[in-house]
């Protein structure tokens, strides 16, 4: 009964429907198929557990240690930063600006949201770091700080926005019987309207982290080159994705190096598909 | 008698999210009649009209058991479900056009089933409006917006639409729930009008509506079919007490 | 109930700074990338070559090729996004598919730049042969933007009153029919704003296409879908971290131009969805 056209297109759009599937497959297995070819030679706790990452050494040594402490410490930093700032500023827009401003804000955010990051890791590299340099009496701005900073302000816009849209719909039943008890606006935010919320606060954070951990370009302009453990997050450090996108050019198609990197990638990849189940279990959570 | 009988059905049962809604209807709907159904709300008169053109399946969790004969044949397994809809259309409780103009919105049926020639549209439309009852009121403002119309305009033009695939069934669900009353006198004069080619059924909740409009009643309550005949009849000497009880007002 | 009341004032007083500190630093920026970069525009900066290993001269290539990558996403992503978007919204039940679809969905937004540069480098440029080419950078950015089409079809599909097919089935359409006629026409504006926003992204990522497309130097314009391309991400990062004395006027520069290609993107869709927004019919 149905015409070709229709049978033809009724097809596509199933394969359309599943090909995400397919390629969140096809993604991790060609991960996979490169990164594990390094463990035919290289032990994995070493790769995991390893101080040292000196690809190009000769035996070549890949710890990724410094480099997740690397990323640690970024992301910590910048979650530190980003997550208190954040919930404010959601705050303010959902429950407390007048609503002329409230959609300059909003524009203003999304603004942000649309800047590409390498733009910010430009602006670091240009304003930031030398200014931490020179705060901190620093022998070079390129700091896991500042990265942590324009990582902070990249996570910015969707932690702002999850956390409004989850204050926003909190039941109007909840804030107006607080209201009715006598308690003031504060109150009611802090005490009903923002624990209402809170699987929300907690999937953006989530989010946040995602978005953190796994950005490339700023990070990599800003952060230094050292690939080594570092102690304070006055000190450059190497973030995984930083590694990656800084070593891959260098690396023989085929060496333990390229092999190495696809490795990291896996790590990446793992790392980031157990943060987003996580975040979408908050935000179904109700 | 499947000659005079238009639709047949058998011992339908419908389940919607596994709540029955419809519990083992029986009755028969006769050629050229109106049919009025009527009942309290969630007795599952709606439920039941949008079995017989199969619309209850666009309800995901939707199931029926039974049969539905339309001229003999049964509308689950005899016949494809689009032809259905086209043989067997249906009217809305709130006038529903779609954003288009007055005469995209009854091209719209005909176009789907492949028609393409701009004369015989235009008589399509000609001829629904002039049925419904709103040629006159339209037809020198065929290409503006149909959201521009009245209410009651609006729900002649939905009228008009389904008209305009040729059904051999109407049916209403509640058709003038938001409608004035001159506009709804002018819907029930449309309907008695269409008696002569189209057979009709009309789900309504305004009982005085029913024994205006409808040749026979049905009573429906909680998914069951209480009790079917002539209007006069059921009107004046009900069998059962329940029947009574609704058309008196004692409840609903 | 002073104190109260004053407990209020100063913490909504906390909050507006937090406001601040969120919302200054992008108008900082933008001001300074404006003032900055403008001093470097010209005729030739735009449309000329570069010379002097990129100190002087034009970016013209790299604009280029950052234009030719967004087409060629869009080519990609636009329509399978679309369909699987269609597929998810008018087509499937609730069942394990739909949501393991849903949540491969979540997890191709969430995965990290430099992974999609790793896939393509696995599969497009090695496995498949394509080598460092347009076809390969498209075919990544395509993949990383695919999420982003669909959860923005489906929102617009959704806005489409459930009322709509439910009348257009009545007369007899199928599923096809009624999503070809019904839905999508009223879906097209809400399509087409998360579709532009989406290839805007696109064209500001630098990490899936270092391994994929970018050069930094190429003597003349790509010809084919197999030539490697300058880019305008990958140029801002090259000519900041590894070439020297380079003058910061012409990073500016750069970086303006980027920004207001990706700026204008936005506020077409910006216009597209507010001047549709005012035409709406229901």
């Amino acid at each position: 009964m149905k015409r070709p056209f229709e049978y033809i297109i009724e097809k596509l759009i199933f394969l359309s429907g599943i090909a995400s599937i397919v390629f969140v497959i096809l993604i991790f297995v060609f991960l996979l198929k490169e990164g594990l070819s390094l463990f035919g030679s290289y032990n994995p706790f070493a790769f995991i557990f390893g101080k040292n990452w000196y690809p190009i050494s000769d035996p070549p040594q890949f710890g990724i240690l410094p480099l997740i402490v690397g990323s640690l410490w970024v992301t910590f930093g910048a979650i530190v930063i980003a997550v208190p700032l954040g919930i404010a500023a959601a705050i303010y827009v959902a429950e407390v600006a007048p609503h002329w401003l409230r959609d300059y804000l909003k524009s203003g955010i999304e603004l942000l949201a649309a800047i590409p990051s390498i733009v910010l890791g430009f602006i670091g590299i240009v304003t930031l770091a030398p200014w931490l340099k020179y705060l901190f009496h620093l022998p070079s701005g390129l700091t896991a700080l500042a990265g942590s900073i324009m990582l902070a302000f990249m996570a910015m816009p969707t932690i702002v926005s999850i956390i409004e849209d989850a204050i926003v719909s909190v039941p109007k039943s909840y804030r107006e019987g607080s209201l009715a008890l006598g308690a003031t606006h504060w109150q009611t935010i802090y005490r009903v309207i923002l624990p209402a919320a809170s699987s929300g606060i907690l999937a953006a954070i989530m989010l946040g982290i995602g978005r953190v951990i796994g950005e490339t370009m700023a990070v990599l302009m800003i952060t230094g080159n050292a690939a080594v453990m570092a102690t304070s997050i006055l000190q450059p450090v190497r973030t995984l994705t930083a590694t990656v996108a800084a070593e891959m050019g260098e690396a023989v198609a085929g060496s333990g190096h390229y092999y190495a990197l696809f490795a990291i990638g896996i790590i990446l990849f793992i790392i980031s598909f157990i943060i987003n189940i996580l975040a979408d279990m908050f935000m179904h959570k109700k | 008698m499947v000659e005079n009988n238009k639709i047949i059905v058998n011992d339908l049962n419908v389940w919607f999210d596994f709540e029955p809604a419809v519990k083992n209807v029986s009755l028969q709907v006769k050629k050229n009649e109106i049919l009025g159904v009527i009942g309290p709300s969630n007795s599952g008169k709606t439920s039941f009209l949008k079995t017989l053109n199969r619309l209850n399946e666009l309800y995901p969790r939707s199931k029926t058991t039974g049969e539905v004969l339309l001229d003999g044949k049964n509308i689950f397994t005899e016949i494809d479900k689009h032809l259905l809809r086209r043989r067997v259309g249906i009217v809305f409780a709130l006038p529903l056009p779609l954003p288009l103009s007055i005469f995209d919105n009854i091209t719209y049926g005909p176009k789907l089933h492949g028609l393409k020639d701009r004369k015989r549209l235009e008589e399509i439309v000609e001829k629904s409006l002039q049925a419904a009852a709103l040629w006159d009121e339209v037809k020198d403002r065929l290409h503006s917006l149909a959201f521009r119309l009245s209410g009651g305009q609006q729900q002649r033009l939905c009228i008009a639409r389904t008209l305009a695939v040729e059904p051999e069934v109407i049916l209403y669900d509640e058709p003038c729930s938001g409608l004035d009353p001159i506009s709804t006198l002018k819907v029930e004069e449309a309907m008695k009008e269409l008696t002569r080619d189209y057979t009709q059924v009309l789900v309504t909740n305004n009982v005085k509506q029913a024994a205006r409009v409808s040749d026979r009643t049905a009573f429906f309550l909680m998914g069951e079919l209480i009790e079917i005949g002539e209007t006069k009849q059921l009107f004046t000497i009900p069998r059962d007490k329940r029947t009574e009880d609704y058309i008196t007002g004692r409840f609903g | 109930m002073n104190d109260t009341l004053r407990t209020e004032k100063i913490a909504f007083f906390c909050l507006l700074i937090a406001t601040i500190v969120v919302i200054i630093p992008v108008a900082l920026i933008l001001t300074i990338v404006l003032v900055r970069g403008l001093s470097a525009f010209s005729w030739e900066f735009i449309f000329a070559m570069p010379r002097e290993g990129m100190r002087a001269g034009g970016i013209f290539p790299a604009i280029v090729g950052t234009v030719y990558l967004t087409l060629g996403t869009a080519v990609f992503s636009i329509p399978f996004g679309i369909l699987a978007a269609i597929y998810l919204n008018e087509y499937a039940g609730r069942n394990w598919l739909t949501r393991t679809i849903e949540i491969a969905i979540i997890n191709l937004a969430g995965v990290p730049s430099i992974v999609y540069g790793l896939f393509g480098l696995g599969l497009f440029v090695t496995f498949l042969g394509f080598g460092a080419s347009i076809l390969a950078g498209s075919l990544t950015l395509a993949i990383m933007t695919l999420p982003v089409i669909i959860t923005a079809t489906r929102e617009a599909l959704s806005t489409v009153p459930n009322s709509f097919r439910e009348v257009s089935f009545s007369l007899g359409a199928s599923r096809w029919q009624t999503v070809r006629n019904v839905v999508l026409p009223n879906a097209i504006p809400g399509i087409l704003t998360g579709t532009i926003l989406g290839l805007s992204r696109a064209a500001g990522e630098t990490a899936p296409i270092l391994f994929t497309v970018a050069a930094f130097y190429l003597p003349r314009l790509p010809l084919s879908v197999y030539d490697q391309a300058m880019a305008l991400p990958y140029h801002i990062y090259v000519l900041s971290t590894q070439v020297p004395n380079v003058s910061l006027k012409i990073q500016y520069g750069t970086v303006l131009v980027l920004v207001g290609m990706v700026f204008l993107l936005n506020i077409v869709a910006s216009v597209i969805r507010s001047r549709f927004r005012k035409k709406k019919t229901w």
